[in-house]
């Protein structure tokens, strides 16, 4: 298992080095600061999405200790978007904070991207064990669910930047949806079966 | 095949510099109103070419790298992505080339390029080029007054507006298999917006013919306006009364007009119009009114509120 979760952290951080690579060896179009800012976007949508696809792929395969990289995936989806706000607050704008501002209140793509950028922090920060004890596993479950409204603001802020092509940024809304949608489903069933017994979603964090 | 970087390049592709000269002498001849357009090659390397002569309109702004102009391109026909048209515009047959002439004007016809064009001196105009998602390039584009060709062609008194309209191939142009736009793509200008003199036809750059994914082998430029404009490989010239619906006006009218034109204090609704970042800077710099060409082109918008006329 310490293995396999040195493998996932090293695979994690196979798009940054390789977007280093090809910033360093000229690799990116003539445009490359927007090329980090779309590549690392669309690692925080994936990383996203994969850290969602945890639970399900618990529930579908019975392999439970699945849920001993969902944190990792997690964390990767926040460094990434970290590096997602950083290019555009220091490369794209450098600290232009009027333009910002303007930015973040008047585009609503920006709006929902900062948004659910925000709305990482807490999760971030409350990704430790002794955050975890501190809140008590119910509540912290309950705030977690926020990668919900997160995962859709993610999708949104992609669908509504675009120009012309919006079947990327759909089929990313149709991944979420599908894993979403399974989690409704289950805890439907759930809670039909055991009216009093609480659904799979609220199991605390096994590690 | 595109030549991406001067290092790709065979040296058995660079043009003998004797031959070099001798074509920009012949280029130079030509513009006294020979055949120019089809003395263009496709040899020669972009990285010593130097415009003949300073024009008037020209700005002294360093040029953008011919790598960057045919590398970093928004012509969807041939796929949404800034890399697609370099990529897959191979595929589009330049030769032969007609466009037909029609609509308001004294002598409809549908012309084989080379007749079309051959009346005129092509000139080097070395313009910037500011694209409505906030880039810009300086662009030196080898061409002719749309304003001559518009004269030579004689609308009538019924022709207020010009429309263009691109090429409508899906086998050629892969992008037009897809729903992406309404197809084929169409622009147009009023007509005193023609007859500027900063609007030109456009059949090459850097002194050579355009690559297919700029457009070729004919395209607008219209530098005071955002790129979408600039309509590429263009097969119809219409004239007429009413105002024509220009593509992306028709795809999302809430953020494209007619008129386009690059204003710093009129935002896309997605994004500020304030700021620009010129290819190959790191800062983005202040955009101008109409793209810097306000002293030519403002009297031309004197009496239009430009925040509705977007």
């Amino acid at each position: 298992m310490k293995r396999l979760k040195v493998l996932v952290f090293v695979l994690c951080l196979v798009p940054l080095i390789w977007l280093l690579f090809d910033l360093f060896f000229g690799r990116l179009s003539a445009n490359p600061i927007n090329d980090i800012t779309q590549r690392t976007g669309i690692w925080t949508l994936r990383l996203l999405m994969l850290t969602l696809t945890v639970t399900p792929m618990r529930w579908l395969t019975g392999w439970s200790s699945l849920v001993r990289f969902r944190r990792m995936l997690g964390l990767f989806a926040f460094f990434y978007a970290t590096l997602h706000f950083l290019t555009y607050l220091v490369i794209d704008q450098f600290f232009d904070w009027d333009q910002i501002v303007k930015d973040v209140a008047k585009r609503p793509f920006i709006t929902v991207g900062f948004a659910s950028f925000i709305l990482l922090i807490p999760l971030a920060v409350t990704s430790t064990k002794k955050m975890i004890r501190r809140l008590g596993g119910k509540r912290w479950q309950r705030l977690h669910r926020l990668v919900y409204a997160i995962g859709i603001g993610g999708v949104i802020h992609y669908l509504w930047l675009v120009k012309a092509d919006t079947s990327r940024p759909l089929s990313y809304g149709a991944l979420l949806a599908l894993l979403l949608g399974f989690r409704l489903w289950v805890s439907v069933k759930q809670r039909r079966r055991r009216p009093t017994v609480s659904t799979p979603t609220t199991e605390p964090l096994a590690d | 095949m595109l030549v991406r970087r001067p290092t790709d390049i065979r040296s058995s592709e660079i043009t003998d510099e004797k031959l070099y000269l001798n074509r920009r002498r012949f280029i130079k001849a030509a513009s006294a109103g020979a055949l120019a357009f089809s003395s263009l090659t496709e040899s020669g390397y972009a990285g010593d070419w130097k415009p003949k002569t300073k024009g008037p309109y020209d700005t002294d702004e360093e040029l953008t790298p011919y790598d960057d102009i045919t590398t970093y391109n928004n012509f969807v026909e041939f796929g949404p992505n800034k890399d697609d048209p370099s990529k897959n515009a191979h595929t589009l047959r330049v030769k032969p080339w007609s466009v037909k002439v029609e609509g308001e004007v004294k002598s409809p016809a549908t012309y084989n390029l080379e007749d079309l064009i051959k009346p005129f001196p092509l000139e080097d105009r070395i313009y910037r080029h500011r694209c409505v998602e906030g880039w810009s390039i300086v662009v030196p584009w080898l061409g002719f007054s749309l304003g001559d060709l518009i004269k030579r062609l004689e609308p009538t008194s019924k022709a207020k507006y010009v429309q263009f309209t691109t090429l409508y191939a899906p086998d050629q142009m892969p992008g037009q298999r897809r729903d992406l736009l309404p197809w084929p793509y169409v622009e147009g200008l009023r007509l005193d917006e023609a007859m500027h003199p900063l609007a030109i036809l456009s059949v090459g750059l850097y002194g050579k013919p355009l690559p297919n994914q700029d457009g070729a082998p004919l395209r607008l430029v219209v530098p005071w306006k955002y790129g979408f404009k600039s309509i590429k490989s263009i097969v119809k010239i219409r004239f007429q009364e009413p105002q024509p619906r220009n593509s992306w006006a028709a795809q999302v009218p809430r953020e494209y007009g007619f008129y386009a034109n690059v204003n710093p204090n009129v935002d896309h609704p997605r994004w500020s119009q304030a700021k620009e970042r010129r290819l190959g800077e790191f800062f983005r710099r202040k955009t101008l009114m109409f793209n810097g060409y306000a002293d030519q082109v403002g009297q031309l918008y004197a009496n239009l509120d430009l925040r509705k006329n977007y």
